[in-house]
């Protein structure tokens, strides 16, 4: 890419603000930053406003700005589930979570498995759900890492040095790791609110931009879609000995949206917030993200539209990044070179808050789940709070490490397998919110759903998460998350019914008025 | 499960919850090109739509709980 000096200059003029904001962040609503609810949950007093930004932030990644419109790009109507998906969330996000947040409140939970822990009275089943959260979410960071690379290549920002071990790396990745680490560990999740109410901002600001200018460009909507291949613009249809890419369309959303609030850092954006109440005003206003999600998945689309992927100017972005270059690319064939430049540092900017959410959030669960329950059980609030904010840094460093040393497309495949993995805690978790099962019974179960789950993303060569069944002589491809939790539950509910018969049920430190 | 406290009974208004999952299972109703809006066409519109009645599908819920 040759290097833009006025877009180069507008994104790395915002990125300073930003940072500066982020390191501003420990003195907003001060807390006494050595207790772990403080650092890890903002003090849970985040109020309806900042709970939209920080969840938002969170749950729309940079890693989504580049992959969902990059899976339309090359996949066509597929790739939309993204935006179903968000509609299946919000219903499931009223009904369940808040009770969550009442339950966490109630007995200070500050992580996920923080409850699974109290209400199976079982640090095992804890452990489980606390493993699998951290090795979930790891891959995810590596991606927002990627995601940050993938615009730092766009703008030319080709400046690199050589690291023993590690061969070129790239100068402004290793800054914005720098800036990144710096703002979380003193400032925790405050710092990210802060952060995610200007990534926001930008974030609209592009994508408003992006669907008005764009088409108009290209000759309206009509133009754009007529330059789609017509197989790939609707799903195709299923026959009667199969049921066709319709189901496994629905089967994504569906296994997607029972695994989303599973995700730690999406369980620390809830936790944080003031009260339930923010929860379930949440569900109703967060949809507005998917709307702007939906524009910038049609943004695959306008590239197509476009020409981006032969144009020669482009051809070493997608050399090193796949499909994934073609919002970038985009932005640079269409938008002037200063508007390129907030472009892009809206989704690096996009990058950081789910970045450090997640990491502060395996830093809760290390805390919490690992450290004090197995390692040092009488450990200060201080101790948790500070290691805590060492694990969120080695998190973060081993992403980076992860993206400097490894093929990114690992990442994208470990990203796929968190998918299926982190969805195999939705019975020890989301169903434990109704249903009290046995914690032998969960953990059979998990084991089970996991080991299935990997199995079957393995036989695809971890390049896709649709997996067909074979019933009845009809081929059913389903997401493999989805069908490992239907066995999962089914494996929990037999081994629960007989545990339970022989051995009666085990203490539960909440009781029905926790939830309310 | 919870055992020590009788269930509270059934409120209809929590159906509303439930349209959106089964606008959205029923594929066949939005699996086509037709009707076209401003050049967009139906799977895309629609789906999008969905986002906005998923949201006024939580009112009555939200509403009624507030009342209480």
């Amino acid at each position: 890419m040759t290097a833009n000096p006025v877009a180069i200059t507008i994104f790395i003029l915002l990125f300073v603000c930003v940072t500066a904001l982020g390191l501003f962040g420990a003195r907003w609503r001060a807390g006494d930053l050595s207790q772990l609810a403080e650092w890890g949950l903002g003090g849970r007093r985040f109020g309806t406003v900042i709970t939209w930004f920080l969840l938002g932030g969170d749950l729309y990644t940079a890693y989504t700005f580049i992959a969902v419109p990059a899976l339309m790009f090359g996949a066509g109507a597929a790739g939309f589930f993204a935006i179903p998906y968000a509609t299946l969330m919000y219903p499931l996000l009223f009904i369940a979570f808040p009770r969550l947040w009442s339950v966490a409140h109630r007995h200070g939970y500050v992580t996920a498995a923080d409850f699974v822990r109290g209400r199976f009275d079982s640090k095992g089943l804890a452990l489980a759900v606390a493993l699998t959260g951290i090795i979930a979410t790891m891959p995810y960071i590596a991606l927002q890492l990627y995601g940050m690379q993938v615009v730092i290549a766009a703008l030319g920002l080709n400046y690199a040095i050589t690291l023993p071990g590690f061969g070129t790396v790239s100068v402004p990745l290793l800054a914005a790791f720098a800036v990144l680490s710096a703002y979380a560990y003193t400032s925790g999740l405050r710092g990210t609110a802060l952060i995610a109410v200007i990534k926001d901002l930008l974030v609209y600001i592009t994508v408003l931009a992006a669907v008005i200018v764009i088409p108009a460009e290209l000759g309206g909507y009509a133009k754009v879609f007529a330059s789609i291949d017509p197989k790939l613009l609707l799903l195709g249809h299923g026959t009667p000995t199969n049921l066709g890419p319709g189901f496994a369309y629905v089967s994504l959303s569906i296994g997607s949206t029972l695994a989303l609030f599973m995700y730690p850092h999406a369980v620390t954006g809830l936790l944080s917030s003031s009260s339930r109440h923010v929860v379930k005003r949440n569900a109703m206003v967060l949809p507005a993200y998917s709307i702007a999600l939906a524009m910038i998945a049609l943004l695959g689309y306008m590239a197509v539209a476009a020409g981006v992927k032969t144009n020669p100017a482009y051809a070493a972005g997608f050399a090193s990044f796949g499909n994934n270059f073609a919002v970038p690319a985009l932005f640079l064939a269409m938008f002037p070179p200063w508007f390129s430049g907030i472009a892009f540092a809206a989704i690096a900017i996009g990058a950081m808050v789910p970045a450090s959410m997640m990491a502060i959030a395996c830093g809760n669960l290390f805390t919490r789940n690992i450290y004090r329950d197995f390692l040092v059980p009488d450990c200060s609030p201080s101790d948790e709070a500070r290691i805590a904010k060492l694990v969120a840094f080695l998190t973060k460093l081993g992403a980076l490490l992860f993206v400097l040393g490894v093929k990114t497309s690992y990442a994208i495949e470990l990203q796929l397998l968190g998918g299926i993995w982190i969805g195999q805690t939705v019975p020890a978790v989301l169903l434990a919110l109704y249903v009290r099962l046995n914690a032998i019974g969960l953990l059979a179960g998990w084991a089970v759903g996991m080991t299935i789950g990997t199995w079957m993303a393995w036989t695809l060569d971890f390049r896709s998460s649709t997996y067909v069944l074979h019933a009845f002589g009809v081929a059913i491809p389903c997401y493999a998350s989805l069908s490992a939790l239907v066995l999962n539950l089914l494996v929990a509910l037999v081994a629960s019914t007989a545990i339970n018969a022989v051995k009666g049920m085990p203490a539960d430190e909440t009781v029905a008025e926790d939830y309310a | 499960m919870d055992k020590d406290k009788p269930r509270r009974k059934f409120q209809p208004v929590y159906l509303f919850l439930l349209l959106p999952w089964i606008a959205h299972i029923w594929t066949p109703s939005y699996n086509r090109i037709d009707p076209e809006l401003f050049g967009i066409p139906f799977f895309y519109w629609w789906q999008t739509l969905w986002i906005l009645l998923a949201a006024l599908c939580i009112l009555p819920a939200y509403l009624f709980e507030d009342r209480r």
